[in-house]
């Protein structure tokens, strides 16, 4: 008999100006074990080729408004890793 | 998109779109491209934003100075590509007097400039280009 699946779930990332530059691509369809929070997506981010140049905590959001690293994140969401903002 | 655009953006529309004859006040804030950073010179810059958050939290700022004085606001923010001298960002509040006009325009470029996930890239004149990074230069700001 297979061993029971782990669950998972499977997010959106996108990632914006130097961090799309450092990672090589703006959006990504990512699976996590679940339960899963923002730092769990942001492990498995700074575990890719160029990965190392996301800070441990960078700024986040979830669904469209900044959220803290510990905010839990359901499938589907859609996560946005965001460089020092600088708008203004 | 209500508050983020790639048009220039002119003052003149939003202190029109926020004007009531029962508004006395009306207080604004352009930000404007600077030919300098941090000692360099800077030629111009490419402003992206993460559209549809940028939107939303734009709303929500809105939202929350106007619930907080008795104010009517009108914000842009411009993205693309912009010279020195181009307007960036613009804000009016408007109000029965100016102290609740002056407080939520300040109040509103303040957020915009903490919250809305907007990133610029500049291009200085020896050539080199740099995505800004506000918080690198907080110690000596």
């Amino acid at each position: 008999m297979p061993a029971p699946a782990t669950p998972s779930l499977t997010v959106r990332v996108l990632l914006f100006a130097s961090y799309a530059e450092a990672l090589g691509f703006e959006t990504l369809e990512l699976t996590v074990p679940s339960p899963a929070t923002l730092s769990t997506v942001i492990e498995q981010l700074r575990a890719l080729p160029g990965g190392d140049q996301l800070p441990l905590k960078p700024l986040c959001a979830r669904n469209l408004a900044h959220a803290p690293a510990e905010e839990a994140v359901a499938m589907g969401d859609e996560i946005a890793v965001l460089p020092p903002l600088a708008g203004g | 998109m209500r508050f983020v655009t790639a048009d220039p953006i002119d003052l003149a529309p939003l202190i029109a779109a926020v004007q009531a004859p029962e508004r006395g006040g009306v207080a604004s804030f352009l930000g404007l491209v600077r030919n300098h950073h941090e000692g360099r010179g800077v030629l111009r810059l490419d402003y992206s934003a993460y559209g549809p958050m940028a939107e939303a939290e734009c709303g929500r700022i809105v939202a929350e100075a106007e619930g907080r004085w008795r104010v009517t606001i009108a914000l842009r923010h411009r993205v693309g590509t912009l010279a020195v001298g181009d307007v960036a960002v613009a804000a009016a509040a408007a109000s029965a007097h100016r102290e609740e006009a002056f407080a939520a325009c300040r109040y509103v470029i303040e957020e915009v400039k903490r919250r809305v996930p907007i990133w610029k890239r500049e291009h200085y004149a020896d050539g080199t280009v740099v995505w800004v990074d506000p918080t690198a230069s907080l110690q000596h700001a």
